[in-house]
C-alpha cells in the first residue's frame, strides 16, 4: 500500500529536527547556517519556512503522478508503487528537464559542480523499502510530519479537521493537486499565505503532454502516405507528359 | 574571387567573427572548469535560459527551410526552386549540427548524451525530441551527401544515393515535422508557469507553423548573402515568390494565435501593462508588419525589400522562442534572469562558427551549382568548374 507523509503546520514548532535528520541520512552538511536557509537546494532537501507565527515545511510531494518522471528522457525519475519518487543518477545526462516541469519548483541542481546531479527528497526511499518511516519523521519530537499509509493519513486529517473546526483552514493539500501528492499538508491559514502554491490544476500534468505524444503515430501514419501519394502524382504525371511528348514526336 | 571593396567587407566580418570565436572559447573553458553554475545565471528556479531559448529553439527552427525546401522540390515536384534547394538543406545540416554543439553546453553531463537512445521514457518530450535530433541529422547529412560525392566525381555512390531519396525526403520531412512541434509540446507541462499570452494547447502547431515561416524567411535571407557574397546572381522571382507564399503563411499562424488568445479568453492580457504585454507585442508587430507589406507587389519584387522583410521575421521568429522560453517563464518561476556574458559569447561563437562554415562549403563544394544534381547524374555530364 502507498505510503505517505502528513505535515500538520499547528502542531509545527519549528525546531528542525527534520531538517538535520534528512540531511544526515542523505550524507550532506548541515549547521546553522543552512539552517537559516529557508528554500531548497542540492544541500538541503528539506527546509522549515517560517511565516509569522506560522510555519510551513517545503519538501518534495512525491505526487501520485510525477511530472518529473513523466518528462525525464532517461527515465532516471521513477515512481515506486510504495509511494517514493527515486532518482537514479547514473542515467541522469543533466538536460534538467524535471526542474523546468516540476509544478513545486522541487528538483534542485549542483549548479557549482563540474560533474552535477539532480538533487532531491526521495521520500527516504530506502528506508521506506525496508519497511522503516521517513527520517524526517522518525526525528519529529511533536508530530508535525507523520508518517504512514496515505489513505490511513487522509482518514486521521478528515477527523482533525472535524474535531478541530476552528484550529484549522478547511483544506486537506495534496489530496487532488495534480492528481495528488503522497504528502499531505493541514494548516491553521489559507496554504497560498504559507508559500504553497494554490493555483494548482487537479489533473496529473503529464497528461498535457502525453495527448501531444499519442498524436505521434498519427501524424507518421497520414505524413507519410500523403507524401508518398503526392510524389507520386506528380511524378506520374511527369512520366506521362514525357511519354506523350515522345509519342507527339515520332509521329511528326 | 571577389572584387577588393567585397573582399575588405569580409575581412572585417572575419576580425569580427575571430574575436567572438575567441571569446567564445573562453566562454567554453569557465564551463568546463566552473561548471554551470560560473558560467550561466541559471538557478533552481529558472533551469532553462538562453542556450535552450536561443541555440536550440531557434536553431531548430531556422533550419527548417531545409525540409520545407526538399518537400517542395522532391515531393511537389516544383523543379524551378531546385537552385535554392542546397544551400537550405546546407541551412538546415549546419543548424542541427550547432544545435548539437550547443545541447553539449547546456547539458550538465554531455558525455551522456546518448543516453535517451538506450534508456527510453516514450512519456517524455525530451525523449522524442532527442531521437528526433539523432535521426534528423543522419537524414540531413544523407541529404546533403550527394553534394560532397559529386565534389569527388563518386558517381556510382551517387546513384545509389539517387535511388533513397524520395525515401529520405519522406522520412526527413516527417522527422521535422515531429521535431518542430516537439519542441513546443515540452512547454505543455508548464500550464502555471508559462504566461497565458504564450502558453497554450496548441503550442506545438504554432512552433510548427512559425517554423515554416522561419524556414522560408532563411532560405530568402542566406540567397541574398549568398549573392552578395559570391556574386551568385539572385534567382528574383524564385525568391520573390517564396515571399508571397510566407505573406499567406504568416496570416496563417496570426490568424490561429488571435483566434487562440480569444478561445482561451484571455484578450484582456493584451493591454495590461506588464513587461510581458510590452514583448509580446513586439513579437507580432515583428509578424504583422512583414505579412502586411509582402502582400504587395512592389515589396515581394525588389531583392531590397524582401529582405528586411525576410529579416523581421527572423527578428519576430526569434522573439517568439524567446519570449515562451524566458519572458513568459520568468513570473511564474518567481525569479527574473539575464543571461551571464558567457553565455552569450557562447551563443554568439556558434552563430559565428555557423556563417564561417556556411562560407567555407559555399566556397569549395558544389552549393551553388548551375546544374541540378539529378540531370548531372543522369547525363555523366563532366561538372563545370567552381567559380564565378
Amino acid at each position: 500500500m502507498p505510503k505517505g507523509i502528513l505535515y500538520d503546520s499547528t502542531l509545527c514548532v519549528g525546531c528542525r529536527l527534520c531538517e538535520k535528520a534528512c540531511s544526515e541520512h542523505h550524507n550532506l552538511n548541515y549547521n546553522d547556517d543552512i539552517a537559516k536557509e529557508e528554500k531548497l537546494s542540492a544541500h538541503k532537501l528539506t527546509a522549515i519556512t517560517t511565516h509569522g507565527d506560522k510555519f510551513m515545511r517545503k519538501f518534495c510531494m512525491n505526487c501520485l503522478s510525477p511530472t518529473c518522471a513523466s518528462v525525464c528522457p532517461v527515465a532516471a525519475l521513477q515512481k515506486s508503487p510504495l509511494g517514493p519518487v527515486t532518482y537514479d543518477s547514473t542515467r541522469c545526462i543533466g538536460c534538467r528537464y524535471c526542474m523546468f516541469a516540476c509544478p513545486y519548483q522541487v528538483p534542485t541542481y549542483q549548479w557549482n559542480s563540474r560533474l552535477p546531479v539532480v538533487k532531491k527528497c526521495d521520500m527516504c526511499a530506502d528506508r521506506v523499502f525496508a519497511s522503516l518511516p521517513t527520517a524526517c519523521a522518525e526525528a519529529c519530537p511533536t508530530g508535525a510530519t507523520k508518517f504512514g499509509e496515505r489513505d490511513d493519513l487522509i482518514a486521521e486529517a478528515r477527523q482533525r479537521l472535524s474535531s478541530n473546526p476552528g484550529q484549522y483552514y478547511p483544506k486537506i493539500y495534496g489530496l487532488e493537486e495534480v492528481g495528488g501528492t503522497s504528502m499531505l499538508l493541514l494548516a491553521a491559514a489559507p496554504f497560498e499565505e504559507l508559500g504553497v502554491k494554490v493555483s494548482l490544476p487537479h489533473e496529473p500534468l503529464p497528461l498535457l503532454t502525453w495527448r501531444a505524444l499519442s498524436e505521434i503515430p498519427s501524424i507518421v501514419s497520414v505524413f507519410g502516405v500523403l507524401l508518398g501519394g503526392v510524389w507520386w502524382i506528380r511524378h506520374r504525371t511527369e512520366e506521362v507528359q514525357t511519354a506523350e511528348r515522345a509519342e507527339r514526336e515520332k509521329k511528326s | 574571387m571577389n572584387g577588393s571593396r567585397t573582399g575588405l567587407r569580409w575581412s572585417f566580418w572575419q576580425v569580427i567573427a575571430g574575436v567572438l570565436m575567441i571569446a567564445g572559447v573562453y566562454a567554453a573553458y569557465i564551463r568546463v572548469t566552473q561548471g554551470l553554475g560560473g558560467a550561466t545565471h541559471l538557478n533552481d528556479q529558472f533551469p532553462w535560459g538562453l542556450w535552450i531559448g536561443f541555440d536550440i529553439l531557434c536553431g531548430v527552427g531556422l533550419a527548417a527551410g531545409g525540409f520545407t525546401l526538399a518537400a517542395t522540390v522532391h515531393i511537389f515536384n516544383i523543379e524551378r526552386y531546385k537552385p535554392i534547394l542546397r544551400p537550405a538543406i546546407l541551412t538546415a545540416f549546419l543548424g542541427y549540427l550547432l544545435v548539437i554543439l550547443a545541447l553539449m553546453f547546456d547539458l550538465g553531463l554531455p558525455y551522456r548524451i546518448w543516453h535517451p537512445l538506450v534508456m527510453w521514457n516514450p512519456h517524455s518530450v525530451m525523449f522524442e525530441v532527442g531521437w528526433c535530433v539523432t535521426l534528423y541529422t543522419t537524414v540531413l547529412a544523407l541529404e546533403f551527401l550527394p553534394v560532397v560525392l559529386e565534389q569527388f566525381r563518386w558517381n556510382k555512390a551517387l546513384k545509389i544515393m539517387h535511388g533513397f531519396l524520395i525515401p529520405l525526403v519522406i522520412l526527413g520531412v516527417i522527422l521535422s515535422t515531429l521535431h518542430q512541434s516537439s519542441l513546443g509540446s515540452l512547454y505543455l507541462i508548464v500550464p502555471e508557469k508559462l504566461y497565458p499570452l504564450w502558453y497554450s494547447p496548441l503550442l506545438p502547431v504554432f512552433f510548427f507553423v512559425s517554423a515554416l515561416c522561419a524556414g522560408l524567411a532563411m532560405t530568402i535571407f542566406e540567397s541574398w548573402q549568398s549573392s552578395k557574397a559570391f556574386g551568385k546572381h539572385l534567382e528574383l522571382p524564385l525568391v520573390a515568390s517564396m515571399g508571397r507564399v510566407l505573406a499567406v503563411l504568416l496570416s496563417v499562424y496570426l490568424t490561429m494565435r488571435l483566434l487562440d488568445l480569444q478561445n482561451r479568453g484571455v484578450l484582456r492580457l493584451l493591454l495590461v501593462r506588464r513587461t510581458e504585454t510590452y514583448l509580446f507585442w513586439l513579437e507580432i508587430a515583428f509578424f504583422v508588419v512583414p505579412m502586411f507589406l509582402l502582400f504587395r507587389r512592389k515589396i515581394h519584387n525588389n531583392p531590397v525589400t524582401l529582405y528586411g522583410c525576410a529579416v523581421l521575421v527572423l527578428f519576430g521568429f526569434v522573439s517568439n522562442r524567446l519570449n515562451v522560453s524566458i519572458t513568459g517563464m520568468e513570473t511564474g518561476s518567481g525569479v527574473s534572469y539575464f543571461p551571464k556574458w558567457t553565455e552569450v559569447a557562447v551563443t554568439l561563437a556558434i552563430v559565428a562558427l555557423g556563417f564561417l562554415i556556411f562560407r567555407f562549403a559555399c566556397k569549395n563544394l558544389p552549393i551553388f551549382g548551375p546544374q541540378p544534381m539529378v540531370s548531372r547524374v543522369r547525363s555523366q555530364a563532366p561538372i563545370p568548374v567552381e567559380g564565378d
